[in-house]
């Protein structure tokens, strides 16, 4: 027997885990990798309040969340293809174009 | 043996992703990410979400893993330079997710009427989420169809060479 909470705290320290790892890697896939990791974060917490709450509408919330990432991850790869091209460097410091 | 699985699956978890921050080359960091899903794919078996533990490790593990594997390869990315981060996210950055953590931590640990998860929970089968989602939600499935392919086609767009680059270039 498990309380729901320990998976909902579990959900938050891998969020914040994922936004740790968004300020602190330089370099570019793995950033995008942070973001896939809070993606997951709150998946499970979707998952655990689906098993609270609803299961079948909650489960069917969250395999849209994973489509729309799985089309974000192909968008987002090939974003960092054409950076590369461009740039030659997947350094986010270097990528500073836009910067003020 | 609910709780050992739990506890063994979730440290799992929280190693993958604190090892997803240490290592310094990507591709470690995929392989530690792929942990992550995979014990997050049992984490949500243990939920009663069959059929999402299996999209999980399918779409998750599977598919986008080897997408971005694939594209540490072909940019062949090398080991990342360690710098200290900007002054942003030492002033703003961290101290805010420590806040985040902390009110999560807290708002869990008053809060009642949370239930719980038994290992003899009713497990959601693939029937009923299909009923739901052909029935149902109809719209909102196929809006999605379309989604996936602007999302391929915008792929294809970004990743391919320009005519502009191509007659340049080779």
């Amino acid at each position: 027997m498990i309380p729901i909470s320990w998976y909902l705290l579990l959900s938050g320290a891998l969020f914040s885990l994922g936004v740790i790892g968004f300020l602190i890697k330089r370099n570019l896939i793995t950033v995008f990798m942070s973001i896939e990791l809070m993606l997951n974060a709150v998946n499970l917490s979707f998952v655990a309040f689906a098993h609270e709450l609803n299961p079948v509408k909650g489960q069917i919330f969250v395999f849209f969340v994973m489509m729309v990432a799985a089309a974000e991850a192909a968008v987002g790869l090939a974003i960092i293809i054409a950076v590369f091209r461009a740039r030659a460097t997947l350094a986010v410091d270097q990528i500073d174009l836009m910067k003020l | 043996m609910l709780l050992i699985i739990f506890i063994l699956f979730a440290g799992l978890c929280l190693a993958g992703a604190i090892n997803l921050l240490l290592q310094t080359h990507p591709i470690n960091s995929a392989l530690s990410l792929i942990v992550v899903m995979v014990s997050l794919a049992v984490l949500y078996l243990t939920l009663g979400a069959e059929f999402l533990a299996a999209a999980q490790v399918i779409v998750y593990a599977g598919a986008i893993m080897v997408l971005f594997t694939f594209v540490v390869m072909l940019l062949n990315a090398g080991k990342e330079e360690r710098t200290l981060g900007s002054f942003a996210s030492w002033s703003v950055g961290f101290p805010a997710v420590a806040v985040i953590l902390a009110v999560i931590a807290s708002v869990l640990i008053k809060s009642q009427g949370l239930g719980t998860v038994h290992l003899s929970d009713k497990i959601t089968s693939t029937q009923e989420l299909s009923a739901m989602l052909f029935k149902e939600l109809v719209l909102p499935f196929e809006v999605t169809s379309v989604l996936v392919l602007i999302a391929i086609l915008g792929a294809v767009a970004l990743a391919r060479r320009g005519d502009g680059e191509r007659k340049g270039g080779q």
